[in-house]
């Protein structure tokens, strides 16, 4: 007897030295048979939200995409996009916290294609691509009242003040490195910052960190002076949006039939979204248009070389947003740092049985993909640039007051001060 | 009057060519991606046999508390009077004080079936998802408390923030319609 009885310890010993993901297949103590009839509880498992009702978050949006083009277009009510925009506000908004959005569905398009593992839901392609076929034909009216983000900034404007021309600018250069910024490192496997760095999702939420909240916070603080800060200069999805809005087949315009240069609209917007007419003296006084234009066409390879250079200067430093590329370099630099028990990613990593050359080899991956990333993105921020300045100096004749197509937000504000009857 | 209709037409020209390529671009993006793309939806859940219970579950969760939770899987529970995941290893008494719980919000509910045999139930409102039972259990247990994402309380973020900072690569994206990976009816094996 004494001796099973040994045995028996001897045995429990040895699955203590099993290693643990061996043991964790046997049971060290066998499941007991219970005498009194006792019933096993089943374990629950809530299910997650129904793949129906993701279609039928799809389904709202086209609904809101839809009404909003027509009140924008037919109706010409701007109380109507007002109200659309609380609806979205609370229902894309508060109700479905602010998950999915069409502007962090970028990261996931892109990651489709980066990754051949990663598989992309449908909804989330929709949400994607809704919001650009719309405004490809009617103009950017996915801001004016479908999205959440651009709602809530939209409802808080209290007193916006004009920005000067060159600021507007060169702030909106911000959207283009984000953009790139989000496709790097979202193409690398790196994160999704769009997300992360939403500032809005945690007011969604009503649950945040502490940076996060007071981020959201100074952005609404702000956003009723300066109005709507991120969709002007931050959101990277506006750039998409903006390109497919220079070339809407339809858009917004602020007068039904004539514009009759009454100037009433003329500090109507408050995203200083509207061109005056050209004073075309002005033009042919200063005499530098042509002379200019050709500087600047022929500065933009020069911008375009900076920016790669840029890229490739900054790629080991972008690259260490990466898990991988951290760890490893952080175990090369420090080596020491293996035997600080407080350091979880470095103890998990020695435990894993993963060598050092396998992590290095990842890690070296990864960058590469950055080094080619960071070039590329590097010279299209260039080009983004060089194009801008362009701009600054090519002249286009206007007549009337009107609405730039590409920044314009299809909000309807300036619509109700046009005289102008139908 | 003539020479502004000829610029005029210019422009539109210029303009619905713009138009017809970014349709195209849109359309080439959309169709390749439509190649990848899955009816079902995504959901983030941990492989319990990949989970170290480093702790961050708790603590980077978009939620608080966390959206991750200790599940038990009574089938592989030993019932043990000497629970790894109830007591703390150094508890000089099997009694259910306060002292001498790992649990640190005293989620786990001990009871008594027959001699000597315990159950221990998990509250899923007091669990904060902390993983120092999963730790006792795996260690000194079966293994039949561990850690799951509860779906009814995720936000199903784009990206799990978890998921990122998980020294230990456990949390994946798994189809909707199998949102759990419960030990027990989770055939899969921890290496093959
Ligand atoms: S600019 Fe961006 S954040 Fe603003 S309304 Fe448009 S999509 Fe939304
Ligand atoms: S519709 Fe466009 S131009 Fe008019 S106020 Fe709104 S953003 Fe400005
Ligand atoms: S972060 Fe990963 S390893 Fe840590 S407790 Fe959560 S699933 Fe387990
Ligand atoms: S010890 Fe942590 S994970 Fe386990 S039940 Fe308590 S709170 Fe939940
Ligand atoms: S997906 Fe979001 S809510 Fe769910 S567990 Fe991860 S961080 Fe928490």
């Amino acid at each position: 007897m004494k001796k099973i009885k040994y045995i028996l310890y001897l045995l429990i010993f040895a699955f203590y030295l099993l290693p643990s993901h061996l043991s964790a297949q046997q049971q060290r103590f066998p499941k007991p048979e219970f005498e009194s009839g006792y019933e096993q509880p089943s374990t629950v498992t809530p299910e997650p939200r129904a793949l129906s009702l993701e279609y039928f978050d799809v389904l709202v949006l086209l609904a809101v995409l839809s009404l909003v083009t027509w009140l924008i277009l037919k109706k010409r009510s701007r109380q109507g996009v007002l109200w659309v925009s609380i609806f979205t506000l609370i229902y894309f908004g508060f109700y479905r916290n602010g998950c999915i959005c069409p502007i962090g569905a970028i990261q996931n398009v892109t990651l489709s294609f980066a990754d051949p593992a990663y598989a992309i839901s449908l909804t989330a392609l929709l949400f994607f691509l809704f919001p650009l076929v719309f405004t490809l034909f009617f103009g950017r009216t996915f801001c004016a009242g479908a999205c959440p983000l651009g709602a809530i900034q939209d409802l808080i404007i209290i007193k916006p003040i004009s920005l000067p021309k060159w600021l507007n600018k060169t702030l909106g250069l911000i959207p283009y490195i984000y953009l790139s910024l989000a496709v790097l490192f979202a193409a690398t496997g790196t994160d999704f910052i769009i997300c992360r760095y939403d500032p809005f999702v945690g007011i969604f939420r009503m649950d945040a960190k502490f940076l996060m909240v007071v981020l959201g916070i100074s952005f609404l603080l702000v956003g009723m002076f300066v109005a709507r800060p991120y969709c002007r200069f931050f959101c990277p999805y506006s750039v998409l949006l903006s390109w497919m809005s220079r070339f809407s087949k339809r858009h917004l315009t602020i007068t039904p039939s004539k514009c009759i240069q009454c100037k009433l609209c003329s500090n109507s917007c408050p995203f200083d979204a509207i061109d005056y007419p050209t004073d075309e003296k002005e033009v042919v006084k200063s005499g530098l248009g042509p002379k200019r234009f050709i500087t600047y066409a022929l500065l933009i390879p020069l911008w375009i070389a900076a920016g790669v250079f840029v890229g490739e200067r900054s790629h080991t430093f972008l690259s260490k947003a990466n898990n991988d590329v951290y760890l490893a370099e952080l175990l090369i630099s420090n080596p020491e740092i293996k035997n600080d028990p407080d350091n979880i990613d470095v103890q998990t990593f020695l435990a894993s049985g993963k060598t050092m050359e396998t992590l290095v080899e990842e890690a070296g991956g990864i960058r590469q993909k950055f080094y080619y990333g960071s070039m590329i993105a590097g010279g299209f921020i260039g080009l983004v640039i060089g194009v801008t300045l362009l701009n600054t100096v090519v002249f286009r004749k206007r007549q009337d007051y009107v609405p730039q197509k590409g920044n314009c937000l299809s909000c309807g504000r300036c619509m109700d001060y046009c005289p102008v009857e139908e | 009057m003539e020479k502004e209709s000829k610029s005029k037409n210019r422009r539109e020209f210029i303009q619905s060519g713009a138009r017809l390529t970014l349709a195209l671009a849109l359309g080439s993006v959309s169709g390749l991606a439509l190649s990848k793309v899955v009816k079902d939806d995504y959901v983030w859940q941990i492989d319990p046999f990949e989970c170290t219970q480093c702790g961050r579950c708790a603590t980077d969760c978009v939620m608080t508390p966390s959206a991750v939770k200790c599940v038990h899987a009574y089938d592989l529970c030993g019932y043990c009077d000497l629970c790894g995941g109830y007591f703390k290893p150094d508890a000089n008494q099997l009694s259910t004080a306060a002292e001498n719980q790992l649990c640190p919000t005293a989620a786990i509910e001990r009871k008594f079936i027959e001699e000597p045999y315990f159950e221990y139930i998990i509250n899923e409102d007091l669990c904060i998802g902390c993983a120092k039972c999963v730790e006792g259990c795996t260690s000194f247990g079966n293994g039949s408390l561990h850690l799951q994402i509860i779906h009814d309380i995720c936000l199903n973020c784009n990206e799990c923030s978890i998921a990122r900072v998980c020294p230990s690569d456990a949390i994946k994206r798994v189809p909707a319609s199998e949102a759990y990976n419960v030990k027990g009816d989770f055939s899969k094996k921890p290496e093959s």
